[in-house]
């Protein structure tokens, strides 16, 4: 028995090192033909945060996967850190992977302070930044400047409800009532809402502010105007699933509009009924019937057991993005500023649509506004939640209808800009 | 008026959930002199363990007893293994709840994912009651009920029974109830497996109405904190004036001043602790 | 016996001496963690001196680590001041700052003792964290606070070399001046309340006062250290000034060895180095801190600087028996 267990192990010891010679001469040979194209990729894996780091990693891998980490001949070899959701830890973790790792580019971050606190690495060392997911408006907007070497893939907090205002107006809404988490990244999703709506003749009659991560939302139910036409929501991770049922469970019945994340595919699954009719507004949603979407659903479905959300639909559109560059340069490491000026160059047909960037870096691409309901769909089996599309707003780009120049002029949306002045 | 009446109805809904969660904390305090930083665990497993059995078998009703007892179990596994080998030594225990609450976090990321969930009510109270123009959600009327039948069972027990009566000498002066025979080492083992009882229902309770998410357990301890701060450790009366003081000011703080909502709380905790530091019903 | 002393002072101070200087050759990365290390020990050592020296518990020690970052940040984006050699300033009005607002939180503080000093400091410390999330137009609430440029006195900070040996040199001076503190009568007088408050206090010992000025000293050295913390990263945000840095700061106190300084230290650079160099490495990195600390609690009391004196206590256990078996062996072999 011990002989057997003895072989057994002299045989598996053969194997391995028979795998560490292949291995050695397979690392050569891609040495000597192909570019290694090392990306770092910092996410949340611990803490509060991890589900959502998890969704980001999976997006990204997958996109690798298909491709078998060969991007046009460069080898990708990408370095995944846990940032904990602390900013702090966030940049030390940038700062080892551009100074130990020497990646070419790294991407990540979840929380718009992270975005904040990542994006002054990149300009210290001269190393791209991807931001799939912080939204912060000012990251594109008024402090670009500051950060030469920062792309966005993903969207700015108020990019998809300057449409969806005017959309709500249109729709005959006249008087709002908004509440939503107190800090900058609600700020700016309500803030734009305000703007258009209020532009095009609706009236925002009551902003409650709620400290962020709340979970009972009795103080601020029982405040919300009986009389208006619908209560516009900004809810973020836990909070989501709580306000509707909680809303519902108060008596109240104005239909609820929101931000995208107050209802997107990060939560829906674990929603009830009383989601249904949430309208909400973001630049993705997994009930996009295109063929392209329909087979990254399946697949991501498929691998990871859940329906992707924008977290990993963004991290897959980057990966293909970057793919796209690394074809035209011949899987050869341009440099960071010839990788920008190729990046920007690429028109992308991304799983949420035709995306490009504008000339701060930030994507122009379609704004769906989606209604929650319940169906079958894609042929599975179940009746679930689908944020289904009701209309698309094509080649929206952070200012939409505005003049840049002017809207940089003021300030960035804020608890009290734009002011609520029909406030009762 | 209505503004009034929902908003107390409101506060004391969420007071009796943190009252399952400190009225635990302040017996174990009582009896061993340990703030157990691992109690907000105790809350946010039990919601865990809650959703693998109605995942299961689909039953509510029977995951309330379950998860409850699993997670009691756990807490007395940590009680005999863990803690009691220190003998008395409150520092040192305190610091080794911390280390286990961590542990705790990344076990729970582990085998339940990171992903917000969501404990559905049974269907009997998923309703509101309408009285005029003002509606009360049932399942917090509910939870009202719950927690003021847990606070009757347990001021029973207190009172009326010999274990009652050895908890009560232990909180009251351990050496001496040590001196006239009482077994205060069986008696902290049980005060530590009912706390983590009480508080893993209140994670099942609480599961529906705020939700099992990673991060809880940290965030829901300094509120159970504030409770036995406020009403004074090792007394039963003090969790359940102090849970409701702390659901009332939590509540009406976020209405009324919602710019300062995060003073609310812990100036006053900070103020009281400063006249009258072993809280209100507190005794040193 | 003198041999044991050298062996002493050759642990105690040349070891850690050759590895503070030798960091550097280990990588760029290790460079700025050991930086982290030096800042944070500072954090950690004043809260020794209030657990290991005062036997009081404090769990709110960030709020004073996030006054001093949120002083440098400020007057450095909005005033423009402490970029230059005035960060030397600055680094001064951290330290009184600190002090300062530990002075005033001392009032409530020294109410209470034990365990309930440790829930009132936390209780402080949720207020601060409150003021940094809330108080937008002074700390930029959530996002925070970005600082772009490091200060440059003679040297650039934004150097990491330059900015780790600043670094140390802050933590050497910290820690020679809170060694010198801990032996003073002073030091002693606080030990003596550790071990049993009543008596200081019937011996004519101010013990009030006397908790009260190290719970001051104490708030210094966070207000000092959060200087230095805002230029490690070139970020402040609320999270700094969380629970969990509190939690933190005791952890690496306990798990070093309270009561000894160098402990804390100690017991920073093994976290540090568990949590963000083992974390690069492995996915299952928060079993190993966890275990590690748990361990610590229930084995070893007096911290890892407490393990010499236990092995110590082991190997002369070992020895005495080898003498044994050696002796026997040898009046075995005399015989035959």
């Amino acid at each position: 028995m011990a002989q057997q267990r003895g072989r057994g192990m002299l045989k598996g010891m053969a194997v391995l090192a028979a795998l560490v010679v292949a291995g050695a001469f397979g690392l050569g040979r891609a040495g000597a033909s192909a570019e290694e194209l090392r990306i770092g990729l910092i996410a949340p894996l611990t803490g509060p945060l991890a589900q959502t780091g998890m969704d980001m990693v999976n997006g990204f891998q997958m996109y690798l996967d298909e491709v078998n980490s060969d991007l046009a001949g460069a080898k990708v070899k990408l370095i995944v850190e846990d940032e904990q959701g602390k900013p702090p830890v966030a940049v030390q973790k940038a700062e080892k992977l551009v100074l130990q790792d020497k990646v070419h580019l790294f991407l990540g971050g979840v929380l718009a302070s992270t975005g904040y606190a990542l994006a002054p690495v990149s300009t210290r060392h001269k190393t791209i930044y991807i931001v799939p997911i912080a939204a912060a408006d000012d990251l594109t907007q008024r402090q670009k400047e500051q950060y030469p070497y920062l792309i966005r893939t993903g969207w700015t907090s108020s990019q998809p409800t300057h449409p969806f205002g005017e959309w709500a107006c249109q729709k005959g809404y006249k008087r709002i009532v908004a509440i939503g988490a107190d800090y900058a990244f609600g700020h700016e999703v309500i803030g734009g809402f305000q703007r258009s709506f209020e532009e095009c003749g609706g009236k925002v009659v009551q902003k409650l502010w709620v400290p962020l991560f709340s979970i009972d939302f009795g103080p601020f139910l029982s405040q919300i105007k009986g009389d208006v036409d619908a209560v516009f929501t900004m809810m973020v991770a836990n909070m989501t699933l709580q306000f509707p049922k909680q809303y519902k469970a108060a008596g109240l019945k104005m239909p609820l509009l929101g931000g995208g994340t107050s209802a997107d595919e990060f939560s829906l699954p674990f929603m009830g009924d009383e989601a249904i009719g949430y309208t909400t507004a973001l630049q993705y949603s997994a009930a996009l019937d295109t063929p392209k979407n329909i087979a990254f659903v399946k697949k991501y479905r498929k691998l990871y057991g859940k329906v992707p959300s924008y977290y990993s639909e963004s991290d897959y559109t980057t990966a293909q993005w970057i793919h796209e560059v690394m074809k035209k340069t011949g899987g050869k490491w341009p440099g960071a500023e010839k990788f920008i000026e190729i990046f920007r160059s690429i028109k992308l047909d991304s799983v949420r649509g035709p995306v490009e960037l504008d000339d701060q870096l930030n994507p122009v691409q379609n704004i769906y506004i989606r209604t929650v309901e319940k169906k079958q769909n894609f042929g599975y089996p179940d009746k679930e939640l689908w944020n289904t599309i009701v209309k698309t707003y094509e080649h929206v780009g952070q200012y939409w209808k505005y003049d840049k120049a002017e809207f940089l002029k003021q300030p960035v949306y804020s608890r009290d800009f734009p002011p609520c002045k029909y406030c009762e | 008026m209505q503004f009034w009446i929902i908003q107390v109805f409101n506060g004391i809904s969420y007071g009796t959930l943190l009252f399952l969660l400190a009225s635990g904390l302040s017996l174990i305090f009582g009896v061993m002199r340990i703030v157990n930083l691992a109690h907000g665990s105790y809350f946010l497993l039990g919601g865990y363990v809650a959703l693998t059995v109605i995942w299961s078998t689909g039953s509510w009703l029977l995951a309330i007893p379950l998860a409850s007892l699993a997670i009691a179990v756990l807490g007395l596994v940590m009680e005999r293994v863990f803690l009691r080998p220190l003998g008395f030594e409150p520092l040192r225990q305190v610091l080794l709840t911390i280390g286990f609450a961590l542990l705790f976090q990344q076990g729970a990321l582990d085998i339940w994912g990171g992903n917000n969930m969501d404990i559905k009510a049974p269907a009997a109270l998923d309703w509101s009651l309408v009285v005029g123009r003002i509606y009360f959600p049932v399942y917090r009327i509910f939870m009202i009920g719950m927690a003021a039948g847990v606070a009757i069972v347990l001021w029973l027990v207190m009172e009326k029974t010999r274990m009652g009566a050895m908890v009560r000498a232990s909180v009251d002066d351990a050496e001496m109830a040590r001196g006239v025979g009482i077994d205060t080492s069986r008696v902290s083992m049980a005060v530590f497996a009912l706390g983590a009882f009480l508080a893993a229902l209140g994670g099942v309770i609480g599961g529906t109405f705020i939700g099992v998410y990673p991060g809880l357990d940290f965030e829901i301890l300094p509120l159970a904190f504030a409770v036995v701060i406020i009403g004074g450790m090792g007394s039963l009366r003090g969790a359940l004036v102090g849970s409701l003081i702390v659901g009332l000011m939590d509540n009406f703080g976020k209405a009324l001043f919602p710019e300062i909502s995060y003073f609310t709380l812990y100036a006053p905790m900070v103020i009281i602790l400063a006249v009258k530091p072993t809280g209100l019903f507190g005794t040193e | 016996m003198r041999g044991g002393t050298t062996a002493r002072l050759l642990a105690l101070c040349v070891l850690p001496a050759a590895l503070a200087l030798a960091v550097p050759f280990a990588g760029p990365y290790v460079t700025v963690l050991a930086a982290r290390v030096c800042i944070f020990a500072i954090l950690a050592m004043s809260v020794d001196v209030l657990l290991g020296y005062t036997g009081m518990p404090s769990l709110g020690q960030a709020a004073y680590l996030g006054m001093g970052a949120y002083l440098a940040a400020i007057l450095a984006t909005r005033h423009g001041i402490g970029l230059g050699c005035d960060f030397f300033a600055v680094l001064l009005g951290g330290l009184l700052l600190g002090a300062l607002a530990a002075a005033f939180f001392g009032l409530f503080a020294m109410r209470a003792a034990g365990v309930y000093f440790l829930i009132i400091t936390l209780a402080l410390g949720m207020v601060v964290w409150g003021l940094a999330y809330r108080w937008n137009a002074l700390t930029g609430g959530d996002n925070g606070i970005n600082v772009f440029r490091k200060p440059v006195c003679g040297v650039d900070l934004s150097n990491g070399l330059a900015f780790y040996y600043t670094a140390l040199a802050l933590f050497v001076l910290v820690l020679a001046a809170l060694s010198l503190l801990v032996v003073s009568p002073f030091g002693r007088t606080l030990v003596g309340i550790r071990e049993s408050e009543p008596r200081m206090r019937m011996l004519g010992y101010n013990t009030w006062l006397h908790r009260y000025l190290a719970f001051v000293i104490a708030g210094a050295c966070g207000g000092l250290a959060g200087v230095m913390w805002t230029h490690l990263t070139g970020i402040v945000s609320p999270q700094d000034v969380f629970l969990i840095t509190s939690v933190d700061a005791l952890l690496v106190v306990v798990l070093g060895g309270p009561g000894t300084l160098i402990g804390a230290a100690l017991g920073t650079a093994v976290v540090v180095f568990l949590r963000d160099y083992l974390s690069t490495l492995v996915p299952w990195w928060q079993y190993v801190l966890g275990g590690v600390y748990v361990l610590t609690i229930l084995y070893l009391p007096e911290g890892l600087m407490g393990l010499p004196a236990r092995l110590r206590r082991q190997s002369s256990e070992l020895a005495a028996r080898k003498a044994v078996t050696l002796r026997e062996s040898a009046s075995v072999e005399s015989r035959s």
